[in-house]
């Protein structure tokens, strides 16, 4: 082999080996289908009383986020899930943010009249958090599959391109190349 | 692999649970007629901080000490000024409080007080965050005995 050749093959080599650590990086936070256990089943209401049920999305891909109107860190996710949302919906995507103040509603509604949330909002209960894990700590995101099973489960603040990453795998588009907008 | 990842994550949220205690007088010798100064610390654990009693956001939750009026009353309690501290996840500095935080509060023993053992309870209500992430608000009670003498 000559040193030219060497080198090309040394460069082709290191080239795959980032591109298999970057494909690593970016679904390293989501589980392998077998390890992915479903989505427990839920039905709370939203801002206007109406009944909403996690079977209601069947067949898409869901961001089921905990959040609260007292949390900073789950304020910074707000603006992100409202892209995620408008961007991704025609392709089967869904935000759906499950409030977990005490006060329900009360405080809830003005603070959606404040913020111009595209995705719907739920009040939570004792009894969606117990059934998924305790929900000790905000804000805490489950992203669930096509087939309604966990495929991914986020606790405290990460960034977005996480989130967008495991999100367009799971539509079907690749993590790798999903742009990254963080 | 994935059991220990599981007992990890349990784990780190199972010390969650204990990010603030308070430290209260174990016990109170008071006699009719008087007042004397009862000294709290709250205790917040590293890397976390409370909002203080006035948050700079209306949606933020305040931390409140109160005290159940009984044959005693603790009154008068006084916090040291807050931080105001800038944090990734906040457009603006938020008045908070980190590590130890003294408090001092007022014992007012009538003259009508019986004599005896009487116990003060209080309430610390408080949130919790750390930098990524938030604690649901939580309450703590307080119970300081009081010996009343003559």
């Amino acid at each position: 082999m000559t040193r030219r050749a060497f080198r090309a093959a040394c460069f082709v080599a290191v080239a795959f080996l980032m591109a298999g650590c970057a494909t690593q990086e970016s679904s390293a936070a989501q589980k392998d289908l077998k390890a992915r256990k479903p989505a427990p089943p839920f039905t709370l209401r939203d801002a206007d009383g109406r009944n909403v049920s996690l079977s209601d999305y069947k067949g898409k891909v869901v961001l089921l986020n905990f959040w609260a109107t007292w949390c900073g860190p789950c304020k910074i996710e707000i603006p992100w899930f409202v892209e995620f949302e408008q961007k991704y919906k025609d392709r089967g995507f869904a935000v759906l943010g499950i409030a977990m103040d005490d006060e329900g509603w009360e405080v809830v509604k003005p603070y959606l009249t404040k913020t111009k949330v595209n995705y719907r909002i739920l009040v939570g209960n004792d009894k969606i958090a117990a059934d998924y894990g305790g929900v000790d700590s905000l804000p805490t995101s489950f992203v669930i599959d096509k087939t309604g099973q966990i495929a991914g489960t986020h606790v405290g603040l990460v960034s977005k391109s996480e989130y967008e990453n495991q999100i367009v795998q799971l539509l079907g588009g690749g993590g790798a190349g999903a742009k990254r907008s963080d | 692999m994935v059991a220990a990842l599981a007992l990890s994550a349990q784990t780190s949220l199972n010390s969650l649970s204990s990010v603030v205690n308070v430290l209260a007088p174990e016990k109170v010798v008071a006699k009719r007629n008087t007042t004397q100064n009862l000294d709290f610390t709250v205790q917040v654990k590293s890397g976390f901080h409370v909002n203080s009693t006035t948050p700079t956001d209306e949606y933020l939750i305040p931390l409140r000490l109160t005290f159940a009026d009984g044959a005693v009353q603790v009154a008068d309690i006084v916090f040291p000024k807050p931080k105001m501290q800038t944090f990734e996840f906040a457009t603006k500095p938020m008045s908070v409080y980190e590590g130890d935080v003294h408090t001092t509060a007022k014992l007012k023993v009538p003259a009508t007080a019986p004599a005896g053992l009487q116990t003060v309870v209080g309430k610390l209500r408080y949130q919790a965050c750390n930098d990524r992430m938030c604690l649901p608000p939580r309450t703590l009670e307080i119970k300081v005995p009081v010996e009343i003498r003559n």
